[in-house]
């Protein structure tokens, strides 16, 4: 496989001043892509795919979310901004959507609009793109990039199974830049901004797959702006443009659920199931590279458990926020009020090259000495304790062996075999007796 | 690089243990996926064969830089008419075995398919033996 591509663009960054190296995140890293060095977490950049695990856990903030700053909206003269319906139902019933669309008014956005607007659209592409698929199935949906990632990473033959047509989010984007585009609006006084709930969709719009250019000018975060409404709201209440007619807030129930857990597959129709939560994801991809799993027709796909209602950068309890869809659903209509202009001009095929597969090397390129190197690793494994502390700075023995033998560590670096020969007594006492004896 | 693995008939909860971990290997070594995939279907379904026929084996998976030579072995029954066995559609497996998704008579042939060598040996009323063999480069 060719190795030789532009490396992976991060929307995760590890500040060093902050990083007080407790290895929490190294933990819970679904790529194993963190070490601990130097005491400070560091990160293999082609292995991360932005998943956002880490930042979960991280109890100093040292892991950082690469957003744009609100002030660039000031840039242009047309302020859109996309919000996901998972904004919304962050705030209590009592911050009613006109008065959140008020504050955002005041802050300086020209226009607002839903993004789940584009979602509509997609049921019947979809559905044709899995009908029409000539490749093995199922199709992999394209929704959740930090997924996306994995499966480049992770599950390289997948690669050419993920659905190559682009998420609601982008056919928003592009149904609203038309429109000014024909309203005679030079587009360079156009800035399309969008609260995103993760950091794995800001890395999806810097760098997207497929050679795909997203005309998103720039990314806000979530928890961001979430504080700077609820402040707003607090200081100052309601905001007299509630009734701002700049607010494309249209939606139809298939689109405000498109971003929680079944939300896509529902729609779909033969055999399609939706999973979430990372270990999830992994768990059945690995199955269904063992061929245990067949004849599925579609898959959803989600990196957060929850989908977007647990994203990284949303605020309160992700089922608090479930309910409050639901609750926000139970009015919307079938059908928006703008899916007939949606559909006229807009669709979710976009002329895009497969995903590139981008095969983590574990050991070597070559596989004569990766072999040697994988009965080293083997051999090494015998000799460390199998508890998996990480006071080595790996996350488990098994990759620690790994980065002896990838000269990324040295044997040295199990703390728990130096106090074994310290105090063997004192550590059989605890680990017993078996582990460290042949 | 030798894996082993001991395979208890009736266990269908950890049908797939094998070739899951061979397949885990490959991958880390930078094998093919189109390779791979030839041998998780080979072996998987050489491994469902034990669990569903005989009362055990063992798997062995030798990997070289070349090839993967996959050895089974088991106790059990074997195989009266292998003939038969190799035919498509061909099934033996009891209803409680078929309800569980497995035994739709497509294993042997499957195996052969996807193999480059393919070897089989049976003594009725004491086990078989298959040898798989697939190319890497």
């Amino acid at each position: 496989m060719d190795q030789q591509k532009k490396p992976f663009h991060h929307a995760l960054r590890i500040n060093k001043e902050l990083c007080i190296g407790c290895s929490r995140c190294m933990r819970v890293c679904p790529t194993e892509a963190l070490r601990v060095i130097d005491g400070k977490a560091t990160l293999h950049p082609e292995w991360c795919i932005d998943c956002g695990e880490c930042f979960k856990v991280c109890p100093v903030k040292a892991i950082l979310v690469e957003d744009d700053d609100i002030a660039r909206i000031f840039q242009f003269k047309h302020r859109l901004l996309l919000i996901p319906s998972i904004f919304f139902a962050q705030f209590e019933e009592k911050l009613t959507l006109d008065a959140i669309k008020g504050i955002l008014y005041d802050m300086g956005f020209t226009e607002l609009c839903t993004v789940e607007q584009g979602a509509d659209i997609l049921v019947d592409e979809i559905n044709r793109y899995v009908e029409e698929f000539k490749g093995e199935k199922p199709v992999l949906s394209s929704y959740c990039p930090a997924v996306v990632r994995l499966i480049q990473v992770s599950f390289p033959s997948f690669a050419d199974q993920i659905m190559r047509l682009i998420p609601p989010l982008e056919i928003t984007a592009q149904y609203y830049r038309r429109e000014y585009e024909k309203n005679g609006v030079p587009l360079e006084d156009v800035g399309i901004f969008y609260v995103t709930p993760c950091a794995a969709k800001i890395a999806a719009i810097k760098a997207p797959v497929g050679g795909y250019v997203s005309p998103i000018n720039g990314v806000i975060n979530m928890s961001e702006l979430y504080n700077k409404v609820f402040l707003a709201y607090k200081q100052k209440g309601t905001s007299e443009n509630e009734h701002c007619t700049l607010i494309h807030s249209s939606l139809s129930s298939v689109g405000i659920h498109w971003p929680t857990t079944g939300g896509e597959a529902v729609n779909i129709k033969g055999r399609a199931l939706a999973i979430d939560s990372m270990p999830n994801v992994i768990d059945f991809l690995e199955r269904l590279e063992n061929e245990e799993i067949k004849g599925v027709d579609f898959l959803e796909l989600r990196g957060c458990d929850m989908s977007c209602c647990g994203g990284i950068l949303v605020q309160d309890n992700r089922f608090l926020i479930k309910e409050r869809i639901e609750k926000l659903a139970e009015e919307l209509p079938k059908k928006h009020m703008l899916d007939q202009e949606f559909r006229n001009v807009c669709s979710g095929y976009i002329p895009m090259e497969p995903v590139e597969p981008r095969a983590m090397i574990k050991y070597h390129p070559d596989i004569t000495i990766a072999l040697q190197r994988m009965e080293e690793a083997s051999r090494l494994r015998g000799l460390l304790p199998d508890i998996d502390c990480g006071a080595c700075g790996a996350p488990t023995c098994e990759a620690l062996a790994e980065d002896i033998v990838c000269n990324r560590a040295t044997m040295e670096h199990c703390v728990i075999r130096h106090a074994y020969q310290a105090d063997a007594e004192m550590i059989e006492k605890i680990w017993g007796k078996k582990r460290f004896r042949e | 690089m030798d894996l082993s693995f001991n395979i208890q008939g009736g266990d269908f909860t950890s049908a797939g243990t094998a070739s899951s971990q061979v397949r885990r290997t490959l991958k880390e070594l930078g094998v093919d996926a189109s390779v791979i995939k030839r041998v998780v279907v080979a072996l998987y379904e050489a491994e469902v064969n034990i669990v569903a026929h005989a009362y055990k084996g063992e798997i062995v998976a030798q990997i070289s830089p070349e090839r993967v030579f996959l050895k089974l072995t088991d106790e059990g029954p074997g195989i009266p008419d292998i003939e038969k066995a190799m035919t498509p559609g061909y099934s033996t497996a009891s209803q409680e075995v078929r309800e569980m998704g497995f035994g739709a008579g497509m294993g042997l042939p499957n195996i052969c398919k996807n193999a480059d060598v393919f070897n089989l040996h049976s003594v009725p009323n004491k086990g078989t033996t298959v040898e798989i063999t697939i190319q890497i480069s």
